[in-house]
């Protein structure tokens, strides 16, 4: 490496940093992702005029093709992708990252089949290899259940986790014969392909439900992948990109599962959602016990006459395509004066802070979007806590029942709220698939229905009030 | 094993400091689009898959470049441009007012 390529990618890295740090304040976070585009455009314009001179007709001709195909795709797919979608183009995107770190890890390593690789380059290069496989592998089945393309509930059989442990033991044994003997074609080609059925494997049996952790992991495996790459092809720009990927895909793992209140290896391993969980002391009395439900009309009233109102949206918001519509409700009371918030649960939506931008989507300014901790304690002054399409982060079970799925997990005191709204299609539990005790609360009100037709009706009775 | 490599090393063990200090000041609200930018940012392995590309002479090289070229510009740009198409939608209040036809705020 030339001194003048060194300091183009030490420049690059800079803006990478630079362009994370941006990102965290709204205002400025948008310059951020800039910067850090901007410095992807060096490393990458000057990658391509350092090997100018040694393309071969074929290389040029692949590199240009690809990168004129894979620029329209990426431009296409996310200037159309819907704001609900965004999950699972994230997921597509972080998996065709890591293919492309296992196929380069490939290239490199094929360069020396049939001999012993040397240590410093091959045990990075058969890191990549594998990790990359797993995220592609793993990002695709994410994709697909995201999509509903297959099945959102867990997959599973008797065994499976012995099954994925052996597939795993043979993988790492794999990769230390070729890396201790030989590394014949067929030993790294049967290496990829079996780093793409564990990661496959291992994200069969996770539930829809639990994507945000899973993603987020994947995207710190890819990361690393490409960190892995860089240490192979002896480059400091992947390792520092890579790695920086690799801290932030792991750090938000880790608030991810702590914002479920359970430890990453329930979450990998538990196969949350595949069964309603059989009792799990919710049923003593829940069966004769019956809530109120009110029409539009009176819960218009109360919400126009109240003075601070605390909106708790969740994902069943989006599916029903609502938040517009939950944004004129809002104006409409801010037009009579009343004060309200919309309170963000961390796991609200299918990926870390997905609900956030479901919002802004509907134009809400961010400073009317409060954080859990930021807000929990207002429930106590709130008159109305108005929750819309959401159960489980609001289902006090996870404080008192020991026991069920969600027990541990933080959760948005709207049942410290004067009064309980919650507008729901029908009685039936989140996907924890545990009953929610503040259904039956006296000061709990139901509106059933589509969530968007509920909102459009209390718009209207809002205004009439 | 090389100096060259403990120098990598020091690379690698300076970024995960560096990364988790400058992740963790991210606020929640912020978390999709900083998912989606760095999502973009890993996009590097496209200079890797240039670097392998451009020398390919078997079929086998071409074949390998060629997909690892491909799939590390969708990853690239398309993390970008999905970053700065959320990021574009978080308004404050002023900012939010102006500009925006259905954005009849206060």
């Amino acid at each position: 490496m030339t001194i003048a390529t060194a300091l183009i990618y030490l420049l690059a890295a800079v803006l990478f940093i630079l362009g994370l740090q941006f990102l965290s304040s709204p205002r400025a976070a948008r310059l951020g992702n800039w910067m850090a585009a901007a410095g992807m455009v060096l490393a990458v314009g000057w990658t391509v005029i350092v090997l100018s001179h040694s393309f071969t007709f074929a290389g040029l001709v692949i590199c240009v093709v690809g990168v004129v195909i894979g620029s329209v795709a990426g431009t296409v797919g996310a200037r159309t992708v819907k704001m609900t979608a965004m999950p699972q183009m994230v997921a597509l995107f972080n998996g065709v990252g890591g293919g492309a770190a296992a196929l380069v890890a490939l290239s490199e390593l094929l360069k020396g089949a049939g001999s012993r690789p040397e240590i410093q380059t091959g045990a990075p290069g058969v890191f990549a290899l594998i990790v990359g496989g797993i995220s592609f592998a793993g990002s695709l089945i994410a994709f697909a259940k995201l999509q509903e393309l297959m099945t959102g509930t867990p997959i599973t059989y008797p065994g499976q986790h012995i099954v994925n442990a052996l597939l795993a033991l043979v993988i790492l044994a794999l990769a230390l014969v070729l890396l201790a003997v030989s590394s014949p074609v067929a030993v790294l080609i049967v290496l990829l392909a079996l780093a793409l059925v564990l990661g496959a494997a291992f994200v069969l049996p996770i539930g829809g439900a639990d994507m945000p952790v899973v993603i987020s992991l994947l995207n710190a495996c890819t990361g690393l992948a490409v960190a892995a790459s860089g240490f192979a092809l002896d480059n400091f720009a992947l390792i520092i990109a890579g790695t920086l990927v690799g801290a932030s895909g792991t750090l938000l793992t880790r608030l991810m599962s702590e914002a479920m209140g359970r430890s990453l290896a329930n979450v990998l391993f538990g196969a949350v959602g595949k069964v309603q969980q059989e009792g799990s002391g919710t049923g003593a009395g829940a069966a004769g016990r019956i809530a109120r439900s009110s029409t539009a009309d009176d819960i218009g009233m109360l919400l126009a006459y109240a003075r601070f109102v605390i909106i708790v949206p969740g994902y069943g918001l989006a599916v029903a395509q609502a938040q517009h519509v939950l944004r004129e409700l809002v104006d409409q009371l801010e037009r009579r004066g009343v004060e309200v918030v919309y309170a963000i649960h961390p796991v609200a939506g299918r990926m870390p802070g997905h609900m956030n931008v479901l919002l802004a989507e509907a134009h809400v300014p961010y400073e009317e979007l409060k954080e859990m901790d930021e807000i929990n304690d207002e429930f106590k002054r709130a008159d109305v806590a108005l929750v819309v399409g959401a159960n489980d982060v609001v289902n006090p079970a996870a404080r008192n029942s020991p026991g069920s799925d969600i027990y541990g997990m933080p959760i948005l005191n709207a049942d410290q709220a004067r009064n309980v709204v919650f507008l729901k299609r029908s009685m039936r539990p989140g996907f924890a698939g545990i009953e929610n005790e503040l259904f039956y609360d006296p000061r709990t009100i139901m509106l059933f229905g589509d969530a968007k037709e509920s909102l459009i009706k209390l718009v209207a009775a809002v205004k009439a009030a | 094993m090389s100096e060259q490599v403990v120098v990598l090393f020091t690379y690698f063990v300076l970024a995960v400091f560096i990364g988790f200090e400058v992740i963790s000041k991210v606020p929640p609200i912020l978390h999709t689009p900083l998912m989606s930018g760095s999502n973009a940012i890993h996009g590097i392995i496209l200079v890797g898959a240039l670097l392998i590309a451009a020398n390919a002479r078997t079929l086998v090289e071409t074949l390998l470049g060629f997909l690892a070229v491909l799939l590390a510009t969708i990853n690239v740009v398309g993390g970008f441009v999905v970053t700065d198409r959320m990021l574009e939608m978080f308004k404050g209040r002023q900012s939010g007012a102006s500009g925006r036809k259905d954005g009849k705020r206060r």
